[in-house]
């Protein structure tokens, strides 16, 4: 039985539960709402909870934990014998959920029929055959150990789905019966409907943070899996960095210094286009700009941080690389040898981050009280000295927040490096020249024929635990300046 | 009345510091001031009451022109500081201020030390030859302030940790340090307590010998006790301006009366 059927069968009897929920209790009234403890609706909503609540988490547990069992049911079926040098027993199972999936889609098809695909003596060239014919991808030819690991796999997984099918309707009806049974006209229906929205909205806020934790997690242990390939030291030590695109040998330099020069090279100079231009046209939006104006161009200046970071990757690469190249290349200054360089990528960064900057750092002094500015203008300081002297000390800690922020954003930032920077991993203080962030080398490591065993693959992994430290680093010291002066000045 | 005066009326008239004629605020579309001629003498108190929302404040931002600061505020009419008129092209508001300095209803110090407040007014202006000159007049300023023996200890700990009452005569401590010649002070007791009250009251009193002081206050038993001369507002319009103690005890006009004994406001 399909999933989406059993939705709307739970459904249903979550439906019919609220009627008769909601009927029993007036009954029990004698027909008088207001001898209830609960309006009415609490009564049959109580019921109904109590039938989609167990049934859909029941569901969600057995979709998870299915998978897991019959994988590792089908996995001990399989003989040493059959995994051949340099494979493993999981790609393997690959082949055989593979199989077992195109057999589904065969059947479905009406290609082969259901006792063919459950035919344990079936031969194994006809069926690759056929297989073939019925359009799924089978890549090598199936063999015998294969094949009964498919057809166990097929069995065991419907089997699964049709107990599932039966738990989780039975779990809907008994809670429907259940609750169905404790209505009565004293029965607090409200108090539990209030508690069963709380948990619901405690599950959605968990859900979010859950997976941020499962996020941390696989990155710890694919970092962990690096880290036993190849040395941490040479890893957080190194500089050079020149993975062997070969795959297998244990001739690659992957020292993440270069890298992370690269990023914290380019995020600089980014801030520095982007922390003063954005600063400065906060305050001339928020101090100087008469109503009208400030309605006009500050929406404006957001549209710039509507715009997808590769179309300005495109904006590098196409207009600025090549008029900086102009004036600081060979035919100007000669400082610059190809229009990729730290220069080109920090540049458009640096104008992405300016709405970042501009529009935080704009509620942020918008939020200064006027009575401030009064004060100082009560004491004869000019517009300029206010601003400097009065206004901006006490937006400070926000404009620090906003520009960690930034920061943060900046060392992040993937697209616009990937065309704007260049492709080599270099150490250098030479603005004009090309290098390489920690984020663009995780995407040129995992593109393309990755084999997620070699430590060129993990290094991804070990990368992005690196960026996500410092990130996470940034934000919580952003909070922390946030918190710490906000308490004092308010 | 006559009970609560803490101060000696004096008959004598000063010399008037700030001529006002044929004043009209406009916020927008509403005419919130209307023809108010009024004259504030030298080393005077003078005291501005009337309802809520009559237009004490606005005149009195519009003494130091803070109403430069409203985009929708227009000020029309005649305001003389010392015979030069203060709208003028030529005056610069920025150094009007310095002359007429302004304390708020509510304390505002800025987020900065007690003694940077302080020396913020001669900093921008340049009044101290040397950090002992600033030092001098920091010192002098909050004396005069009736605070300095609360805060000599503390002066580099924030303005902003202060109690109200403490704030606000922070806050008077600051406007007096730039030196002005007029000091306005929009309902400054509002936030207070009466203890605070009566300290910031007996401040007024002695800033009296050195400049003109003008008040706008809620309270009338505050305008009796602390003012010289009282200007009644209503509606927008002056309707009453004179000694105060015939203000409180013989006024002219029926409104006058009816919002002094309470019937109005």
């Amino acid at each position: 039985m399909p999933i989406v059927w059993l939705f709307l069968i739970v459904m249903a009897i979550a439906a019919i539960g609220y009627v008769l929920g909601r009927s029993r209790a007036l009954q029990s009234a004698g027909g008088d709402s207001r001898d209830l403890h609960s309006l009415p609706v609490f009564y049959g909503a109580n019921v109904a909870l109590k039938a989609v609540v167990p049934a859909f988490g029941l569901l969600i547990i057995w979709l998870l934990a299915q998978p897991l069992y019959v994988s590792s049911q089908v996995s001990q079926t399989i003989p040493d014998s059959v995994i051949k040098e340099g494979s493993s027993r999981s790609l393997v199972m690959a082949e055989v959920r593979r199989t077992a999936f195109g057999l589904d889609n065969a059947v479905a098809q009406g290609d082969i029929t259901e006792e063919l695909a459950r035919n344990a003596r079936a031969d194994v060239a006809d069926m690759t055959q056929r297989l073939k014919d019925a359009g799924q991808v089978v890549t090598s030819n199936i063999t015998q150990p294969v094949l009964m690991a498919a057809q166990s796999y097929r069995i065991l997984n419907s089997t699964g789905y049709f107990i599932m099918s039966i738990v989780v309707i039975a779990a809907a009806l008994l809670g429907a019966a259940f609750s169905w049974r404790q209505t009565h006209s004293e029965y607090r229906a409200r108090n539990v409907v209030e508690q069963g929205i709380r948990v619901l909205l405690l599950a959605a806020a968990s859900i979010a943070i859950l997976t941020t934790v499962g996020i941390v997690l696989s990155l710890v242990f694919n970092t962990w899996e690096f880290f036993k390939l190849y040395p941490a030291t040479d890893f957080f030590f190194g500089l050079t960095w020149s993975p062997s695109f070969s795959g297998r040998g244990g001739s690659s330099a992957l020292g993440v210094l270069p890298l992370l020069w690269g990023t914290l090279y380019i995020s600089i100079v980014a801030l520095l286009v982007a922390v003063p231009i954005g600063l400065f046209a906060a305050i001339y939006l928020s101090e100087y700009a008469s109503p009208r104006v400030r309605a006009f161009a500050k929406p404006l200046l957001e549209v710039l941080a509507g715009i997808p970071t590769i179309v300005y990757g495109l904006f590098a690469l196409l207009t600025v690389g090549p008029l900086l190249l102009g004036i600081f290349g060979d035919g100007g200054l000669g400082w610059m040898k190809a229009g990729t360089a730290v220069m080109t990528a920090g540049l458009v960064m640096g104008i992405m981050l300016i709405p970042f900057v501009s529009s935080l750092s704009d509620d942020i002094i918008n939020a200064v009280p006027q009575a401030m500015r009064d004060g100082s203008y009560g004491l004869g300081a000019t517009q300029s000295e206010t601003i400097r002297q009065v206004v901006l000390p006490a937006a400070l800690p926000g404009i620090v927040g906003a520009i960690l922020l930034a920061a943060s954003r900046a060392i992040g930032e993937t697209m616009i490096v990937v065309l704007g920077a260049g492709a080599a991993a270099r150490l250098s203080l030479n603005p004009f020249e090309a290098m390489t962030t920690v984020t663009a080398k995780i995407v040129s490591q995992l593109t393309g024929d990755a084999d997620f065993a070699s430590p060129e693959a993990l290094v991804a992994f070990a990368l992005g635990m690196t960026l996500f430290i410092i990130t996470l680093g940034l934000n919580v010291f952003a909070l922390y300046i946030v918190r710490k002066y906000r308490e004092q000045y308010e | 009345m006559n009970d609560m005066t803490r101060v000696e009326r004096q008959v004598d008239t000063n010399k008037i510091k700030l001529e006002c004629r044929d004043c009209q605020v406009h916020y927008g579309e509403t005419h919130a001031i209307k023809d108010v001629n009024v004259d504030i003498e030298d080393k005077t108190v003078t005291a501005f009451i009337g309802p809520s929302g009559c237009g004490k404040s606005t005149f009195l931002r519009c003494l130091n022109r803070m109403n430069d600061t409203i985009d929708i505020a227009r000020v029309k009419g005649s305001f003389k500081l010392d015979g030069e008129d203060i709208y003028d092209k030529r005056v610069d508001p920025v150094q009007l201020r310095a002359k007429v300095g302004m304390v708020f209803q509510k304390p505002n110090p800025f987020p900065k030390s007690i003694y940077d407040n302080v020396a913020y007014g001669p900093r921008i202006h340049g009044l101290a030859k040397n950090k002992a000159d600033l030092d001098d007049i920091v010192e002098k300023s909050l004396r005069r302030g009736a605070i300095w023996d609360e805060v000599k200890d503390r002066l580099d700990a924030p303005g902003t940790g202060l109690s109200g009452g403490q704030q606000q005569r922070l806050c008077i401590a600051r406007a007096v340090a730039t030196e002005p010649e007029v000091l306005l002070m929009d309902e400054p007791c509002s936030a207070l307590d009466p203890i605070a009250t009566a300290q910031v009251e007996e401040l007024i009193d002695e800033l009296r010998e050195q400049y003109s002081v003008v008040i706008v206050t809620h309270s009338m038993q505050q305008a009796a006790r602390v003012s010289q001369k009282t200007a009644f507002f209503h509606l927008g319009s002056l309707v009453e301006f004179g000694e105060t103690g015939q203000i409180f005890t013989n006024p002219v006009d029926p409104r006058t009366e009816s919002y002094i004994t309470g019937r109005i406001g």
